[in-house]
């Protein structure tokens, strides 16, 4: 069934603030097995010109994936998410997270298509820190595949 | 943020050191943990099955976080990313037998973007058991 069109454009109020902890960051990296000590060590960071470690660049998408969950389960979209899989992902930086960040996130249904009886579901979460300061942009692209017939 | 590549010293097609990422089923389950994507598809093979696949198979984010390393080993700095999407085109899939699989990155300089903003285009490539599993797999990394 085709999702409501009249969502596009819909923004959804800001997450709860999200504080990003030094050890949360090295759990991360550990987990994909990345030692760069940029992640761990803050006098490394400090050297590179960041004021604490910073977060490998795919660890905002934990914050912004949550965040996409207000659209994704909200009941009067309609989607099947147990049909959904992930399309595209991208993230637009001005600059990398870093401890010590609160963060919040916005989210906003960029487009809603229909593509051979999937439906394909824009969502853009703007990341902002306690400043109100832009950090960075998510571009998820979901995809519910089309129920089988019968 | 100083990256330890110049952008004066990369020209189009310049290519960055290619690396091999082994996945695990125990590498998913601390990924899992570490992300708070506890989905059963990517550790759970009874679930995995009845839903239609033929095993375990890694998050999308994993095998993403994985290939732009090649990038951020490259620039030392991994603050020097400036934008990085991919396309998820094929699941990698984790058997477990004390071996999992393995991602497999290439990647090179598409393009220089902006010679004061010393701004590259890199193009990824990700395999896994010789299949292509990104793509649209592209960065945006400033260069000192």
């Amino acid at each position: 069934m085709a999702l409501d069109q009249s969502f596009v454009g819909r923004t959804y109020p800001p997450t709860r603030p999200y504080e990003v902890g030094r050890e949360k960051i090295r759990e991360f990296a550990e987990s994909i097995g990345d030692t760069n000590p940029a992640y761990t060590d803050p006098a490394a960071a400090a050297a590179l010109g960041h004021p604490d470690v910073i977060a490998p660049p795919t660890f905002v998408f934990a914050i912004t994936f949550k965040a996409a969950g207000l659209v994704i389960e909200d009941p009067q979209l309609g989607l099947d998410y147990t049909r959904v899989v992930h399309g595209d992902q991208k993230f637009v930086y001005v600059r990398p997270v870093c401890a010590g960040d609160v963060l919040t996130v916005s989210s906003r249904v960029e487009s809603i298509k229909s593509l051979a009886g999937n439906d394909v579901l824009d969502v853009r979460g703007d990341v902002h820190d306690a400043a109100g300061e832009l950090v960075v942009t998510a571009y998820t692209k979901l995809v519910a595949r089309a129920a089988e017939e019968g | 943020m100083t990256a330890k590549i110049a952008y004066a010293d990369v020209e189009v097609g310049t290519e960055l050191p290619a690396q091999t990422f082994p996945v695990t089923r125990d590498a998913l389950v601390r990924y899992a943990g570490a992300s708070g994507d506890f989905n059963p598809i990517h550790w759970n093979e009874r679930f995995a099955v009845e839903v239609g696949l033929d095993d375990v198979i890694a998050h999308g984010m994993f095998t993403m976080a994985e290939a732009i390393r090649v990038v951020t080993d490259w620039t030392g700095d991994p603050g020097a990313v400036r934008e990085y999407g991919v396309r998820f085109t094929r699941q990698v899939v984790v058997p477990d037998d004390g071996v999992g699989a393995s991602i497999e990155v290439t990647a090179q300089v598409a393009k220089k973007l902006d010679d004061d903003a010393r701004t590259v285009r890199v193009d990824l490539v990700a395999k896994s058991g010789g299949q292509k599993v990104l793509g649209m797999s592209r960065a945006v990394v400033v260069l000192a």
